[in-house]
Formats: C-alpha cells, structure tokens, sequence
C-alpha cells in the first residue's frame, strides 16, 4: 500500500487508499462516447480511461442496426432532410442548434469510422451501406423512407465499438479496466479529478485531472424489463447529483418496441427496417391504425405506445403480453444475410426460429433521453444553462445536450455518443491548451468516497440489495413506465422514499475487498435510487404528453406550458426544478402524425 | 420447473489456505432460464459473495465466459435446461489465473491482443470527405473475423496455451488475420511480425478445441492456417 499523497488523502479506516493518478485526461466510461473522445485527446495530451467492465464489454457494443448519416449513398438525402426528422422525432424538444451540428457533422464521423478500419457492410460501388430505419425519412417528412442508416450487417455497435478500442490502443491510451467510479472531485466550481473503486484488487484510487469526462452511459436496469446490460446503472448521473450539479428531462425515457418477451434483449430496429411485420393475436398488422403511411417503421415511442395498446386491449398473443414480430417473409437468405444476429438471439432466448416463426415481442426499457446538462462543446453546465463546471465534459447516452428532446430516432444514438465524444475530445484539447497545471486537490478528496464503501463493508443491517433493486424495477415499470398518471406516479414518490430508507439498512454478503460484486452491486443500487427520484418527480410534474412521455390524465402536448427542458437538482433529499427554453430555429413547432 | 444441483468451483484469494473447492447450490429452474440467471439467482438470494463477470446478458460482451459441464461457453447464452443434466458443473475459464470464484485475470488475453498491433494500419492518407472504397467480395472475406467479442473461450481451450503461458493464442491470431485479410490494411508484415516467434504462430498443432470452444461460431484455426500461408509466402518471396 502506498500513498503518495498523504496529506491530500484522510485514510479512513478500514479502506486503504492505493494511489494517486495524474493524467491530464480521465475520462470515466469506455463506451462510444467516452473512448472516442479519448481517441481525440490522446493525440496531444495524455489520457486516461476508467472502465468498470473490460472496454470492448461496454454496451455500445450491443447495438445493432445503424448509425445514421446522410452519406446518400443509396438514395438521395440531406442533412436538413435528416435534421427535420430528427426535431419531429424529438416531438420539437429538441434543441435545433444541436440537432443542426449533429446532422451536419454525421457524415465526418461515420467516414472517420471507415477511415479507422471499422468493416462496414458494403454497396456494389464499395461504399458504406445504408438501409431504413423509424422516423427517417425524405423530403422533410412529405416523402417515404430513406435509407440513411450505415450499418455493419446487424452488428454496428460491436464494431464502432471494438474499432474505437483498436484506435485507443494504437494512440496508447491508459486503460484503468474494471475500476468503479465512486466520486466526483469538484471545488469551488471547477472539476479536479475522480475517486475510483479498484474491482479487481480492492482499494480506493485517486484520480488527479485537469479535464474529466463523463461517457458512463444509461440507466435501463431501473426497470424491470430492459433491454440494457446488468452494468447500465447510471453510476455517472449518481455521481453528478451527489456532487450537487442538475440533470435534465430525465422524465423522457424510451421504450423500444421489439424486446424479445420477457427476456427484454433487444430485436434490433433494423427488423423493421428490413421489413419485419408487428402482428397481434387476431392477425392484423395492427400499425395501420396508428401509423397508416409509416406504419412499422413509425418512430419508437408511437409503435411502443401502439404494441402496449394492442395489449392492453387483450389482443397480445393468446391474451399475453407480447405481440409478434414476423420476418418470415422476407426468407432464409434475408435473415441470414442481413440479421444474423437476431436469429441467433431469437434461437438462443427463446428457442424460436426466426425463418419459420414470428419472433414474442413486448416493448423494453431501451434508453434516457436525459442526463448531465451539457452545452455544444460538451463541457457540463453547472446551472443546466449557461454555466460551465471548470474542467468537466460528458457525453454520450449519460449527458444531455438535448438532440433527442423527448423521444430519440433509431440510429442517433451511435452518432450521437460519437460526435459528442469527439466534440468532447475537441474542446478537452482546447482548454488544455490553455490550462497546463493541475488544479489543487482539496484535502480529503476521498473522503466521501471512503466513507461510502466503508460503510457498506461494515454495514450488518437486514436488507439486501437484490430485494430492493427488484422492487424497484419492479415499481417503476408498473407506474413509470410507456403510460403515466398522476395517481401511479404520486405513489411511487412515497415508494422510492421507502426504498431509500431500506436501502439505509442494506448489508453485504461479501465484505472481501477483491473482486467483491456484492459491494458493486450495492453502490450501483446507491446510484440508481439516487436519480429514479428525478425521473418521477419529472414525469409527476410534467402535465403533457411529449414523445416518449405519456400521460393518460395530460393525453395532448402542450406547447404553451411545457416547451421547455425540465432541469432538477436533489437539495437535502429534496427535488427542486428549474426549467430552460428549447431552441428553435429552423422548425416551428406543428403537430406530429405519422 | 426443475431442481438441478450446481456445483460451482471456488475461489477466495483472501483464503488462500483452502484453496480452490466446490461449492454446491440448489436451484429449482424454471423454463427459459439461462446458467447466468441461475448464478443471478443463487447469488441473489443464497449466497451473495459467489463472483463472476457479467454485463449485457445477451451474448455480445463476452464477460460471462466459463466453463460449464466442461465446456467454454457464454453462461448468458445456454439454457440451463437445455444442458439436460440434474448437476451443472460450473467452473473458471481454464488456464488462466484465477481472481476470485468464476473471475478469471484478463492480463493474458490483453498480452497477447498487443503483440499482433489490433489496429488497422495504413501508410496513405484516407481520401476527403469520402471513405476508402471495399468492394462486398472485399468486405465478404471479413466475414468470421471481425465478429470476436474477446471472451478468451478459445486461448482458454487451447493446449499450447496450457504448456506456454506466453502463447500468443487463437483469439490474438484472429485479430491480426481479420487485417491481414482487409484490403484497406497496407502493412500485413506489422501484424504478422509478432506471429514468427516462439510463442507465436507455429506452436499451433491444429487441435481444433479453439474452434469448438468459440461461442460465436469463429475458426481461428482457419485465420491460424491462412497467417502461416502468409509468414511462408513472406520469407519465399
């Protein structure tokens, strides 16, 4: 054991500090985002990545069908195009300003991909391949759908993701693998490092910066059915709250229509895109009531909210909860070209053979529209507005920026976490440039850290994490979840404070200090207790329907009340809310049908 | 529903008097459920200091490689009824070092991956605003090598691996094929350089367990054989 520092660090008893790490860089999530900004960096500066799982085992890796980007390699296409679907998909939460980069910047990014070796599928003219996807369409939205998303067969995410680890490698980026972020070091506004839980050996480090990024991801595992990894806790937005900083529109979640049943894994979009069929218990293509032009590739929160009628008005398969989707038609040579994936999930999870059978669907819980609020550059904002933190950057599914507003389109969550990553990577490279020394580490900058899994090691209370973690999924899928009321979310306001007082009196199996998941788990729990409460304070306030947000006692938008972003902050236990404006430039706002 | 009997190795570093043991657990199982929702299951409700990895639970990340009634596979990917045995051996990934219970170190995977330089090399510049063009037979060829979720299955089978512990092995050897095998990879030597080595390619003898052990279906014995081509072609040219 050896401590560098002594004087900066108070070990408390019972959990030995190791070390202290100075890197100009660390960033926190090894994700898309996280490693794509470290690839930007690295370049010039010296940057660390801190991972709880393995890099390549990050969850990016686990989407499917696309990234977009109007390579108009296909078909016609254009950025404004691409940027009209994407402020209507965002039911016109979204802010225009970073929709506009977003779109503009997209073909950069996905080229820059292929220039980093990653095997894109192909056109005959050795181009990068594109095919549909919801909500993606031609003519600002007048036309049909337009192959805008680039794919790698059905496995984009495990590419992107495996190349950007390859790069990293070749840039020699340091990769702290399985540590577990507990802490944020911020004083006096300006961010100075990270208090991270080494898994594999035990102890706490410290982690001395001049620039942090957050790339930690999104927060799934709340609800019971989800198509997220076990890992998906939203450690990053415990962390944020903790340190005292907001979180924005977190009441906008989304629920991907095709979850395989009961299992949640995800049938990736590009089913649909490739022709998939949603059918219910009678036969019908059910989407013609819904979406009559769009049909199955309307966008996700309309289809999800579609499929969750379909079975609540008992017209699930058999009267259960789960739909189809049918691939049949689109024939063996199809599927085994173009999804491969899917029907080895479909074969493995559910022992269904996608070329002669329907494949049971329900909608899962597929990703957080909101998270850190955070400007252009990525850097975050210590009021939700205009106030940058000092030296803190995030990115990715864990941030917003607010491309997505209230409901997210099928492929912008690759580009997303890539060109925010890289935007991160851009302005972490300008402000070290202009800021060389490391800020001062406050004295007892592991303190809270310590003290937090301290108290776990020793806690001898009656409660366990499991129990709590699926009572809490289990809560907020039934009053959280595709339908909201004022009722159900009240109740789970009193619930979730139950919930964090049992969580008050958990204790731990394992009280070992290497690899101890039942101590991983437990901290995770922490951290999603910490921002569920955000989420249904959120939901409970908003008094509308907007994309993904869907209230039966509020069914209709509201433009005149509630076209805001939604910024809260945890003061004492307590939700406070503030609220910013959307911008709008290119698009007004008008009524959204498919 | 079935009550099966698992019977999973141990490991405690913190003990490490009592060494590696078995511990057993009974489960009633029902339909559908994976080896990965059994250890959930037994961890969160019988024994929460029982360790092992995992992540996405649908057989893309590669953390819950292991060892299951002898056989490497993906715990998140193998139904546990569908194993049709009342006791489920379940142990480490073999011949790597060994953590803590199921959790094996990564270091030899991450070794060997560095040896064979696991990114695409290129000596020209790519063009502006515009990718580098591949034809579909180009990109075809990459097809079984890019897919690897580096859950070390393979090295962990392979008996060179178990008698050299510097054996580069299979999982590396497929990273560095998929770019020899990229027509946009313009250095083949860089990632083969590695493989002419002692512990590199020619301690292969063709024993096929990487093939059988890989849980996507990959054949680095194929890369393997195609990589020795490639070395001889480069010293008789």
């Amino acid at each position: 054991m050896t401590i560098k520092d002594p004087e900066t660090i108070h070990d408390v008893e019972g959990v030995p500090v190791h070390s202290v790490h100075r890197h100009d860089v660390v960033i926190v999530g090894a994700g898309l985002a996280g490693m794509r900004a470290a690839v930007e960096a690295s370049g010039e500066f010296d940057v660390a990545v801190i991972s709880k799982v393995f890099p390549t085992r990050s969850h990016s890796g686990a989407a499917q069908g696309g990234v977009a980007a109007s390579l108009a390699n296909e078909e016609e296409d254009h950025w404004e195009w691409h940027m009209f679907d994407t402020v209507k998909g965002s039911d016109y939460l979204g802010d225009q300003d970073v929709i506009e980069t977003l779109v503009k910047e997209a073909p950069v990014v996905v080229r820059e991909y292929e220039h980093f070796g990653a095997a894109f599928s192909r056109t005959s003219e050795g181009r990068i391949a594109q095919r549909l996807f919801g909500g993606h369409t031609r003519d600002f939205g007048r036309g049909g759908p337009v192959q805008r998303a680039c794919y790698a067969v059905d496995r984009t995410g495990h590419v992107l993701l495996h190349t950007l680890y390859e790069i990293c490698v070749r840039n020699q980026v340091r990769f702290y693998s399985e540590f577990h972020a507990l802490s944020l070091i911020i004083d006096e506004g300006i961010c100075r490092g990270v208090v991270a839980w080494d898994i594999v050996n035990g102890g706490v480090h410290v982690f001395h910066a001049k620039t942090v990024m957050f790339g930690t991801g999104g927060y799934g595992k709340v609800f019971k059915i989800t198509s997220n990894a076990l890992a998906n806790t939203g450690d990053g937005l415990g962390m944020v709250l903790r340190a005292g900083l907001p979180l924005e529109d977190m009441e906008f979640v989304q629920f991907h229509p095709t979850g395989l049943y009961l299992q949640g894994i995800l049938v990736s979009e590009a089913a649909r895109g490739e022709g998939g069929y949603l059918i219910n218990d009678k036969g019908e293509r059910f989407m013609e009531k819904y979406a009559p032009e769009k049909m199955e590739l309307a966008p996700r929160d309309l289809v999800s909210r579609s499929i969750q009628t379909e079975i609540n008005e008992g017209r699930g398969i058999g009267g259960e909860a789960y739909v189809y989707i049918d691939l049949r038609h689109l024939g063996r040579e199809k599927i085994m070209r173009q999804l491969p994936q899917i029907h080895e999930l479909a074969w493995k999870f559910l022992h269904v053979d996608c070329i002669t059978d329907p494949i049971p669907i329900q909608p899962t819980g597929h990703y957080s529209m909101g998270g850190i609020p955070t400007d252009i550059e990525g850097r975050v904002l210590l009021d939700g507005k205009d106030k940058p933190v000092k030296g803190f950057f995030a990115g990715g599914e864990c941030a917003c920026v607010s491309v997505h507003g209230a409901n997210r389109l099928g492929t912008n969550s690759l580009l997303e976490a890539s060109l925010f990553g890289r935007r991160c990577g851009k302005s972490i490279t300008r402000f070290l440039r202009e800021n060389r020394d490391f800020p001062d580490l406050p004295a007892g900058a592991a303190v809270e850290a310590i003290k937090m899994v301290q108290k776990l090691l020793s806690a001898s209370g009656s409660e366990k994490t499991a129990e709590i973690r699926n009572d809490l999924q289990v809560l907020m899928t039934s009053k959280c979840g595709i339908f909201r009321d004022e009722k159900q979310l009240g109740e789970l306001k009193v619930e979730l404070k139950k919930l964090e007082k049992r969580y008050e009196n958990v204790s731990l199996d394992d009280k070992s200090e290497r690899f101890n998941t039942d101590l991983l788990e437990a901290l995770e729990l922490g951290n999603m207790l910490e921002f569920s409460e955000l989420i249904v304070e959120g939901a409970y306030n908003r008094r509308e329907s907007r994309g993904a947000h869907s209230r039966i006692d509020f069914p209709d938008r509201d433009d005149k009340d509630w076209l805001k972003h939604t910024i809260g902050w945890k003061k004492e236990g307590k939700v406070r809310f503030d609220f910013k404006p959307v911008t709008i430039t290119r698009f007004q706002p008008k009524e959204r049908k498919y | 529903m079935a009550m099966l009997k698992f019977k999973i190795n141990r490991f405690n570093p913190d003990d490490e008097r009592r060494g590696h043991y078995a511990q057993e657990y009974e489960l009633d199982v029902p339909k559908g459920y994976t080896v990965l929702d059994c250890l959930n299951d037994i961890k969160w409700k019988q024994d929460g200091t029982l360790s092992f990895r995992r992540s996405c639970r649908s057989g893309i990340c590669g953390s819950c490689a292991m060892t299951i009634n002898g056989v490497n596979n993906l715990a998140c990917e193998t139904q546990a009824l569908a194993l049709k045995s009342a006791v489920i051996t379940i142990e480490p990934l073999r011949g790597y070092p060994v953590v803590k219970d199921l959790v094996v170190s990564l270091d030899p995977i991450v070794r060997g991956l560095m040896a064979v330089k696991p990114y695409m090399i290129n000596k020209t510049p790519p063009p502006t605003d515009q990718e580098r063009l591949q034809s579909p037979e180009d990109r075809e060829r990459l097809e079984g090598l890019y897919e690897c979720i580096l859950c070390g299955s393979c090295t962990s089978a392979c008996p060179s691996f178990w008698a050299d512990k510097e054996y580069i092995g299979p999982h590396a050897f497929l990273k560095a094929y998929r770019f020899v095998a990229d027509s946009r990879d313009e250095d083949a030597r860089a990632h083969l350089e590695a493989l002419d080595d002692k512990h590199g390619l020619w301690r292969c003898h063709t024993i096929f367990n990487c093939v059988e052990a890989c849980p996507k279906d990959l054949n680095p014995t194929r890369a393997i054989a195609e990589l020795k081509k490639e070395l001889v072609k480069g010293k008789m040219g």
